[in-house]
């Protein structure tokens, strides 16, 4: 038996030697690639210059799931939020011209957000480029700002090789979106397949460094002499999967850490050591003791203008210590005192060695200080309001409540967003995801569905405002078709509320179109034959949540809200975090 | 130690000379071009040709911009995928030259003795000599190129045309033994050590 085996496997071993190959078109060669790379979902939409990838599709069926989408932007945020939740490469299929166009605003969203992607589009046969051909864009060059990386290919010899580069860059180092073109000739060409071997190394590319010890020492002689410490942390945590080496190294270090956005989760919300969100609408202790920390320690975050506010007045007492894996960061916005240039998986066990156990009481409880400031002025009464209309807030912690802050939720972009990342409830890593960078609305709906490929089993919960969901709506038919689970929470207060905030704030209420009216959702809804319901009054609220999670499958549902409430605590364009105004 | 590390960054604007070492890669310029657009800075002089090693090649881009700009738009140059390496001089690292060429009427420049010794003077040589017209060619600083044309725009100078500038780094050693390393998977320390930290105040340099 054992040596029927081992002349099999030997055989197996000299077939792969000497490796003939197999005759096959550059579509299939593309097929059995994303097979090796271990791709198992593709959100795409066909069109005339991708068909032959589309009729190899047909006999891969079983072993590729393809989710057909309604327009190619809801394909690729749904790619953008497979790869947020699963920490996967997204993959999205888009034919040419339009189709490649439509990928515009997700390539842009993925690239400021670092989310990897492998974008496939089709294009026109390689002797019609340049001639305006039916469908023919230069999607390379309307893309390259956009994307890590890009390359048309023309010839099918080059499949297995390119779209191994594609996925090496997609994923190494700060992640990012690849878009693939290729042209029609190249997918119906037939050569000779000598197998797919995945990419390693790039010569002229270099994903990460040797992490420097020095100044790994110099970080920590600086964390141990200081009195204020306070880590800045951002998504760089998720995407270097370091949330263990990062919570190993608060915990001994004892520093209070806040985080951005795209950060949230690395660590669950009731941390000890979470003193909450920074930013534009953070809060308020994180933003005001920025400004008296004395050294200050940023990990995978890119000091973003909506967290930093005025630069010139932002931590400029502080020493800053900049743990960054692309070092076109490292003193970009804030200029660093100590640069530690390296992957955080690398770079936070080594500090945290070098660094004394400590606590660091007395400046915690100013953060505490100003949290309890924060829930008198603001919390409070947006979580727990006893009279009036629906606050978003509360929708948020009901929905907490019921979830235990187990969920992924995906928000879209506006006042929803702010209220469902500051009072968002999250257990786990790789459990908010937003548009963060861009601020792409009509983000959520396509990357809730998304999400739910990339974390099959979490609860996917999509909360959206009413400015959003009508921006890609469409994508509905999607979660009809594929018999999706997403749970759907418009909070609907008649307004572009983040717009109107501002108008009412700057513009002494002069609201120019932020009116905006809604469709019957629950209609809307029932037509794509997804049940919903629409609430409005405090007492429903628990009942209508507790009914939309209790659903099988997915469930819309309208929540309406107070239509001129304002996102708050605020850090005012141009204005240093510590002047952060509570109302 | 944090004083040594903020050295004072140029604030003046001035000019930088930018060498980039590449992949030879369709669409490269573009990426590289976009980097200088994105933020309006305009490329006042750009080379490319294949450097000294097969398949390699060499961007010269000159600039005005501080330091301090030129430093991030490097950083972001290096990050692209088939760049292998940046550096940026200012005029005193490095030396350069610019051609150009100049066509003026053969008939002027044989009568008129004062042309023979205006090149002379210029270093210019005879590149074509036909009946009709003359070619000159003349290598230089942009002020020594500029020169002659103002001298021979009197005498009927017909066509004009310069190239971008090419430059050499003083203190380099060439690109050959770090292309090596960087052919290796897992390079040596100078190659793949965070240079730009090492000498904080010459980002990239040699």
């Amino acid at each position: 038996m054992d040596l029927i085996m081992e002349t099999a496997q030997q055989e197996v071993l000299s077939e792969q030697k000497t490796n003939p190959g197999i005759e096959m078109k550059g579509s299939a060669a593309l097929l059995e690639g994303l097979l090796a790379e271990g791709v198992d979902t593709i959100f795409g939409y066909p069109g005339g210059a991708i068909m032959p990838i589309y009729d190899a599709l047909y006999d891969y069926m079983d072993k590729l799931k393809h989710i057909l989408v309604r327009h190619e932007q809801g394909g690729i945020h749904a790619g953008q939020g497979y790869a947020r939740a699963s920490g996967k490469v997204g993959v999205v299929f888009a034919t040419s011209g339009p189709g490649a166009t439509n990928l515009v605003t997700g390539l842009a969203d993925a690239q400021i957000d670092s989310t990897p992607l492998v974008c496939i589009t089709g294009q026109v046969f390689a002797h019609l480029l340049g001639t305006d051909a039916f469908q023919e864009i230069d999607i390379i060059n309307i893309t390259s700002p956009i994307t890590k990386w890009n390359y048309q290919i023309t010839d099918a010899t080059e499949i297995p090789e390119i779209l191994a580069k594609a996925f090496y860059i997609a994923r190494s180092g700060r992640p990012g979106p690849v878009l693939i073109d290729i042209t029609k000739n190249a997918q119906l060409q037939k050569f000779n397949f000598e197998g797919y071997k995945p990419c390693a190394h790039i010569r002229s590319y270099r994903p990460k460094p040797i992490v420097r010890k020095e100044y790994i020492a110099e970080a920590a002689a600086l964390i141990n002499a200081a009195k204020k410490p306070f880590v800045l942390w951002g998504q760089g945590v998720l995407l270097g999967r370091a949330e263990q080496e990062f919570k190993a190294f608060i915990e001994k270090t004892g520093i209070p850490s806040a985080w951005t956005i795209l950060g949230a989760g690395a660590i669950p919300s009731d941390h000890p050591l979470n003193v909450g969100m920074l930013g534009m609408h953070g809060n308020y202790g994180p933003n005001v003791l920025t400004n008296e920390c004395d050294v200050l320690i940023a990990i995978g975050m890119r000091f973003d203008d909506r967290v930093t506010g005025r630069l010139d007045k932002y931590a400029k007492q502080a020493k800053v210590i900049h743990l960054d894996i692309d070092p076109a960061e490292i003193d970009k916005n804030v200029q660093s005192t100590v640069p530690v240039w390296g992957d955080c998986k690398e770079t936070l066990p080594l500090l945290m060695d070098a660094c004394d156990a400590k606590q660091h009481s007395e400046w915690m409880e100013k953060f505490r200080g100003f949290e309890r400031e924060e829930h008198a002025e603001v919390i409070d009464n947006e979580l727990f309001p006893t009279t009036g209309e629906l606050t978003m807030a509360e929708v948020i912690q009901v929905l907490n409540e019921l979830t235990k802050g187990e969920a992924i939720i995906v928000s879209d972009v506006g006042q929803h967003q702010m209220i469902a990342c500051r009072y968002g409830k999250f257990n786990k890593t790789r459990s908010n995801i937003t548009s963060g960078g861009l601020g792409t609305m009509g983000f959520a709906l396509p990357a809730a569905i998304g999400a739910k490929f990339g974390a099959l089993d979490r609860t996917v919960v999509a909360v959206i405002g009413d400015g959003g969901i009508q921006m890609n709506i469409q994508e509905l038919g999607t979660i009809m078709q594929c018999g999706i689970d997403v749970k759907i929470i418009v909070l609907n207060n008649q307004f572009l509320g983040m717009v109107r905030q501002w108008q009412e704030l700057f513009q002494e209420k002069r609201y120019s179109f932020v009116d905006i009216t809604s469709p019957d959702y629950i209609k809307v809804a029932d037509a794509y034959g997804i049940p919903g319901s629409s609430v409005s009054k405090r007492e429903d609220l628990r009942t209508a949540l507790q009914t939309m999670l209790n659903t099988n499958g997915s469930y819309f549902l309208e929540v309406m809200v107070t239509k001129e409430n304002n996102v708050f605590p605020m850090v005012p364009q141009g204005c240093s975090v510590s002047e952060i105004r509570l109302k | 130690m944090s004083d040594q590390n903020q050295k004072e960054i140029s604030i003046v604007k001035q000019e930088y000379n930018i060498t980039v070492y590449t992949e030879n890669q369709i669409g490269l310029l573009g990426r590289i071009a976009i980097i200088f657009t994105r933020r309006k800075i305009n490329i006042e002089s750009l080379n490319t040709s294949p450097s000294e090693i097969e398949s390699i090649h060499r961007f010269n881009i000159v600039i005005t911009e501080t330091e301090d700009v030129v430093r991030k738009v490097t950083r972001q140059i290096e990050k692209q995928v088939e760049v292998l390496k940046v550096y940026y001089n200012t005029n005193e690292d490095i030396i350069w030259q610019e051609m150009a060429l100049y066509k003026v009427p053969t008939d002027i420049i044989a009568e008129k003795a004062l042309v023979e010794r205006l090149l002379r003077e210029n270093g210019a040589r005879a590149v074509v000599i036909r009946k009709d017209y003359t070619v000159f060619e003349t290598t230089g600083h942009r002020s020594e190129t500029d020169a002659l044309i103002i001298a021979l725009q009197p005498f009927g100078l017909i066509e004009f045309v310069r190239s971008a500038r090419i430059s050499i780094i003083k203190d380099s050693d060439g690109f050959n033994r770090k292309l090596r390393e960087f052919e290796r998977i897992e390079p040596g320390q100078d190659v793949i050590e965070n240079e730009f930290l090492n000498s904080r105040d010459k980002v990239f340099s040699m």
